[in-house]
């Protein structure tokens, strides 16, 4: 199960996942960065503190969205994960595709100096 | 058969003898008493014989008439009637043949009216037996305990009767009485059945007053010259039994003309609303039309059809509609008699004026929207009734009556039809469920053959070497998995070797890896370096796969000449290698990513060429994260640590046997043999 909430910050958005996410909850993720793109915000930051698991179904939302981020020019980073998490997205190699920092701080640089 | 035919056919002699002696005996008696001799035959033989004769016709009718099963109603009647004509018609032929005769003397002799008077008794009685036999019959079309009782005791009253006629003794007034008033109460009772004509139609009612009143004239013919004859005959000879004094033919004649006479009023007075009962019988046909729809394999619109045409024709409609909200959420419209434009109208002014719950699928109740219609000028129509259509109670439509004059729809129509829309409801529930056993059936079908066509994508042999022994193991859960293994040999001493891991499950999955497998072996052959195959099998795979969807995938060329292995690793989970010399179990270090993620050009950029030397007795373990994901019952992972500890602890082994302690180790840790993933192994032992 998965709980999804999202919460604006100076002009980021920030997406929190709380739980676990497996093939049937990432359609709630997927759902929810639809529409923070939809929204047309230039910020997206992941909050992924919370996230417990995160199955191949998941990490497939956050490769397909890539593309139309990077069409779009939305900065789009992932923080805070636990090392288990973390370690799937590098296994998979997606850890070199999208950009994930430790805390929200750093990713909200981050996402400011890429939005420059 | 044979034997009714024969009963049948020895009560009518036995009928056609007593008849004869009666005639002989009464005319013999007569004479006498004219003569004023003594009589050669006794004088009680005329009574008992007409006796046998009414016994005689009473069973021939019995099984004539009453154990005909085929015979209806109005065949009934119509037998009666038959009877009556036919023996009208000989009793107007005898008084033919006497007005024939003229002022002869003859028929004025006594002895000769005689004779003429007991034809027309015998078909008088003849009659009356037909119709007695006919009438048992239709008072006993609806039997009950009690009144096939009360029929007993009725005919048991009137052979009493009968015999207290011949016997001729005379009993004490007061008995007599009672007897006679009891016959005549049970008698009038029995009258009062009459069931059968509610189940006449129109036709027949007409048909049936028609024999009925004709049957009335015959007897009212027979009563009035039976009577004239015998008062000629009492008034010459003081010896003739008055017919009258009979009792038995005076309480069967009361009988037979009270049934006729209240059959017909009966008959007469329902005429009227024979359109009621036949309007019923059709709805009942309606109803089993509606919930046999679906049992003939006819679809949800038949049963929309059949709804619309059933409700119209029970209440006189004169236009109807049915808005359905189908099994894919599309809105369908059914009229009859009412454009579609109309319905448009009718809607658009119910809502202009905010009548809640009329029309709108949220309503649950049937509504009679009469008195809305009036404020609507251009609708031809004054009258309106609208029922929802519910399936698990959720209102799916709406059933819209109308008819054109004001105040159209009574109570009892609005139970019918409201009646006919939950049949419809029910009918179209019970379709919706099997079309979704069917939809259930054929996936599971589907699902068995995606996974009949994953398992034979795995390979049934491994390739063998002098240099190293491989095992492989594969395991599925209840769903089609997409875990891929296979070897290639590209030289004499060079190996192909694969493991990849398709995301998602189910037809797709096993789809996605039927080409990986096509990529695998037609890549392989050509010897690429590992990280050339995997930017080409991601070239090939990108247009192939949809969006969110990937392969994690390793892949290896042993080479057994230089004692290396060259791999690329895409994605998968990393390699486990134990080296004999360190005698130590690790993971390999190594970058990459899954193939299909990186749609463009840069995805060489992404994977890396990795290589490492083997020596006799190092173990290199693939494997796909099934394992190292599966969970305890404390939904702890079995994890890399594990996985790292079990072979270092069984090294020594063959690969089968390594990968056995590993498959047991798992087993062991999750509890059970069913993992909830796809697990696969493949064991490399160098040596």
């Amino acid at each position: 199960m998965v709980h999804i909430k999202r919460l604006q910050e100076d002009g980021a958005d920030i997406i929190a996942i709380v739980g676990e996410i497996d093939a049937s909850s990432s359609i709630e993720l997927d759902l929810a960065i639809a529409k923070s793109v939809g929204e047309g915000y230039k910020k997206i930051l992941v909050d992924c503190q919370a996230l417990e698991y995160i199955s191949s179904a998941g990490l497939g939302v956050f490769m397909s969205y890539i593309e139309e981020l990077r069409d779009k020019n939305i900065s789009f980073v992932l923080f805070g994960m636990k090392e288990r998490v973390l370690n799937t997205f590098s296994i998979l190699g997606l850890a070199d595709l999208l950009n994930i920092r430790e805390n929200k701080q750093e990713a909200k640089k981050l996402a400011d100096e890429l939005s420059l | 058969m044979f034997k009714t035919k024969a009963i049948i056919r020895l009560t009518s002699l036995c009928a056609a003898i007593c008849w004869v002696i009666l005639v002989f005996a009464d005319i013999t008696v007569l004479f006498s008493d004219l003569k004023a001799l003594p009589p050669d035959v006794p004088v009680w033989l005329p009574r008992v014989m007409l006796d046998l004769y009414v016994v005689s016709l009473f069973y021939y009718y019995k099984f004539r008439i009453e154990r005909d099963e085929g015979l209806n109603f109005t065949d009934l009647l119509w037998k009666v009637f038959a009877t009556g004509l036919i023996a009208t018609v000989i009793s107007l032929a005898v008084r033919l043949v006497l007005f024939l005769l003229g002022s002869t003397k003859l028929p004025s002799n006594v002895l000769f009216v005689d004779f003429v008077y007991q034809i027309n008794l015998a078909l008088f009685i003849n009659f009356l037996l037909a119709a007695f036999t006919c009438w048992k019959r239709l008072i006993l079309y609806q039997k009950s305990k009690w009144l096939i009782r009360a029929w007993l005791v009725f005919e048991l009253l009137l052979l009493g009767i009968l015999l207290y006629d011949s016997i001729h003794v005379v009993l004490s007034e007061a008995i007599s009485t009672i007897a006679i008033v009891i016959t005549s109460l049970l008698g009038l009772v029995l009258s009062a059945n009459m069931r059968w004509v509610a189940y006449l139609n129109f036709k027949q009612k007409w048909t049936s007053l028609l024999l009925l009143l004709l049957s009335i004239f015959y007897l009212v013919y027979f009563l009035y010259s039976v009577t004239i004859w015998s008062d000629q005959i009492t008034q010459q000879s003081g010896a003739f039994v008055n017919f009258q004094s009979h009792v038995f033919n005076i309480a069967l004649l009361a009988f037979v003309l009270t049934y006729m006479s209240f059959s017909f009023l009966v008959v007469l007075f329902n005429l009227p609303t024979s359109s009621v009962f036949e309007q019923k019988l059709e709805e009942v046909v309606n109803f089993q039309r509606i919930s046999q729809s679906i049992q003939t394999e006819q679809s949800e619109e038949s049963v929309y059809n059949i709804l619309l045409e059933s409700s119209v024709s029970s209440v006189f409609a004169d236009a109807a509609w049915l808005e359905i909200k189908g099994a894919a959420n599309e809105q369908r419209l059914f009229t009859y008699q009412i454009t579609e434009k109309e319905t448009k109208e009718i809607h658009t002014h119910l809502e202009k004026h905010k009548i809640k719950g009329a029309l709108d699928q949220s309503s649950d109740k049937t509504k009679n929207l009469s008195k809305h219609l009036s404020s609507l000028k251009s609708t031809r129509f004054r009258s309106l009734l609208a029922f929802p259509i519910k399936v698990k109670d959720e209102t799916i439509g709406t059933l819209a009556l109308l008819k054109e004059l004001p105040e159209g729809f009574n109570k009892e129509m609005t139970r019918i039809v409201s009646a006919f829309a939950n049949q419809a409801g029910i009918s179209i529930e019970n379709f919706r469920l099997m079309e979704e056993a069917f939809q259930n059936a054929r996936y599971k079908e589907e699902l068995k053959i995606a996974k009949t066509v994953q398992q034979s994508l795995l390979p049934t042999r491994l390739e063998q070497d002098p240099d190293f022994e491989i095992s492989a193991f594969s395991a599925s859960a209840d769903e089609v998995g997409g875990d891929y293994y296979d070897t290639l040999r590209i030289s004499d001493h060079e190996i192909a070797l694969i493991i990849a891991d398709v995301s998602g499950k189910g037809t797709t999955a096993a789809f996605h890896m039927s080409q990986m497998k096509g990529i695998f072996h037609s890549l392989a052959q050509l010897g690429p370096n590992p990280r050339d195959f995997m930017a080409k099998a991601n070239k090939a795979l990108v247009f192939c796969l949809e969006r969110g969807s990937f392969i994690s995938a390793t892949y290896f060329v042993i080479n057994t000449e230089s004692k290396k292995v060259f791999y690329s690793r895409a994605g998968h989970c990393p390699v486990l290698l134990y080296k004999s010399a360190k005698q130590k179990s690790e993971y390999l270090k190594d970058k990459g990513t899954a193939l299909g993620m990186v749609r463009s050009h840069d995805y060489r950029n992404f994977v890396e060429d990795n290589e490492f030397t083997y020596e006799p007795g190092d173990v290199m373990v693939l494997y796909t994260d099934g394992i190292t994901e599966a969970k305890n019952n404390k939904s702890e992972e079995f994890g890399n640590e594990r996985l790292a500890e079990v072979l270092q602890n069984n090294a020594e082994k063959s690969s089968k046997e390594i990968e056995e302690s590993v498959i047991s180790t798992l087993y062991k840790f999750s509890g059970s043999e069913d993992i909830n993933d796809d697990y696969t192994s493949m064991t490399v032992k160098f040596r």
